[in-house]
């Protein structure tokens, strides 16, 4: 066992833009104009460009417009980094209107003894420890991902669909469509 | 675990090292009624529980390189020049450790916070109180080799916000934290001891345990403060601890 206990989880707020993207939130020049996590594409690595469009839905089926997603991803040889020209890492507000977060990035490799996938890190109002899930792609064979195979019967709420090459992925946070999140 | 072959990998992830279990009990619940917007922003299922693979064993890293000279400072990195943002000054540090009391060096802490009337610069907060010019309400530092951090700021005040009834918020600072895997990534909120608001808060009340809630609350720092300058406030952060024990004993059975 531990020594002491984790620091407790509290809301990020609805105010989670002003401390993590300020540029966003409208604070003009903060840290150089320039929110961290914005460009996960910043040189001319190898690899298949992709764009993730993650949108996030309540209980009411509204969308969230005030929330900020996280994504933690392999490269695309599957490693975590660090690779030249791009960061493993990526965060984005949800459109003001439509609760989307859009992120371009590369395609994920497998990970030893995983699919390929992106981590989703959700934070918002209303959400007191940020919600943890991932994404798959349909084109592969992800029922022999460990993870993948958690979720069982719920595992088709993992999978982006590929529209005309954008992956577009619904995150419900409660309901019947109840998203798969993770204790890990 | 129902694959093998994810035990397999776990295997292989305990010589780096073990992130302990999430002690769900000690944080907030997903829903707490009292707090309204968590009615139609909680799952109702569980959360599906496994060891952290690599994916959530690794994160992101940040250098000293990506801060600038007052991002540390909210006093001053939003102020015109010459000009200073208003209310009772105050440090806010502590340090960045693991639950073995390890300390955590070189992680990106980032923070945000109303001014001294209780107002975020925010388009959608309508409070009356007026926003100060020469405050903008965030800051950024990256914990040192000691896992120390610091932070210049003015204490902020409180506010009341929509929850169905006359609800106050405590007067309180974001803190966002990264640690060395995705799976000890962090934010939570720091109060003032004192605050009476505290008891009083339906945010801070769904943490279930008053000994969790006390961990959030920064204590005043007499050693830290600078006479006839600027009041200190302590408060350490503890991210998801590595298992020592359980990690040597399988560097033993290896």
């Amino acid at each position: 066992m531990s020594i002491i206990k984790e620091t407790p989880s509290q809301t990020a707020g609805p105010y989670v833009d002003i401390g993590c993207i300020p540029s966003f939130a409208g604070l003009k020049g903060m840290y150089g104009g320039e929110d961290l996590g914005n460009a996960m594409i910043t040189g001319n690595p190898t690899g298949e460009r992709i764009t993730l469009c993650l949108r996030l839905v309540d209980a009411a089926g509204e969308p969230m417009t005030d929330a900020m997603i996280e994504i933690w991803q392999p490269s695309p040889d599957g490693s975590f980094g660090p690779t030249k020209g791009f960061s493993n890492w990526g965060r984005q507000p949800t459109h003001s209107k439509t609760g989307e977060a859009i992120f371009k990035t590369l395609m994920p490799g497998a990970p030893t003894g995983q699919a390929p996938h992106i981590l989703l890190w959700v934070v918002a109002r209303g959400i007191n420890m940020g919600l943890i899930t991932r994404v798959y792609f349909p084109e592969n064979n992800n029922a022999a991902d460990p993870v993948f195979a958690l979720a069982e019967d719920r595992a088709a709420t993992l999978v982006a669909r590929n529209i005309n090459n954008r992956y577009v992925h619904t995150i419900y946070i409660q309901g019947d469509n109840e998203t798969v999140f993770f204790d890990v | 675990m129902t694959s093998t072959k994810l035990q397999t990998h776990e295997k292989a992830k305990k010589i780096i090292g073990l992130i302990a279990a999430r002690d769900l009990d000690w944080h907030p619940p997903p829903l707490t009624p009292d707090y309204r917007s968590s009615t139609l922003r909680s799952p109702s299922r569980a959360r599906l529980h496994f060891n952290p693979t690599e994916t959530e064993m690794t994160g992101p890293t940040f250098g000293h390189n990506l801060l600038n000279e007052l991002d540390d400072n909210l006093i001053l990195n939003y102020a015109s020049s010459g000009k200073t943002a208003i209310g009772p000054r105050v440090i806010v540090h502590g340090k960045l450790m693991d639950g073995d009391r390890r300390p955590i060096p070189g992680k990106l802490i980032e923070v945000w916070q109303a001014n001294a009337g209780g107002r975020y610069r925010h388009k959608k907060d309508t409070y009356s109180a007026p926003l100060d010019p020469n405050f903008g309400g965030c800051g950024r530092c990256i914990s040192g080799g000691d896992g120390s951090y610091s932070f210049q700021t003015i204490k902020p005040g409180p506010y009341p916000w929509p929850n169905g009834g006359n609800n106050w918020r405590p007067a309180h600072i974001h803190f966002s934290v990264f640690g060395d895997g995705f799976a000890q990534r962090l934010i939570t909120q720091m109060y003032f001891e004192g605050d009476p608001h505290i008891a009083l808060c339906p945010i801070v009340q769904s943490i279930p345990s008053t000994k969790a809630i006390d961990t959030l609350v920064a204590r005043l720092d007499m050693t830290h403060t600078i006479p006839m300058d600027i009041l200190a406030y302590r408060f350490d952060i503890v991210l998801r601890g590595r298992n020592q024990t359980l990690f040597e004993n399988k560097i033993e059975g290896l």
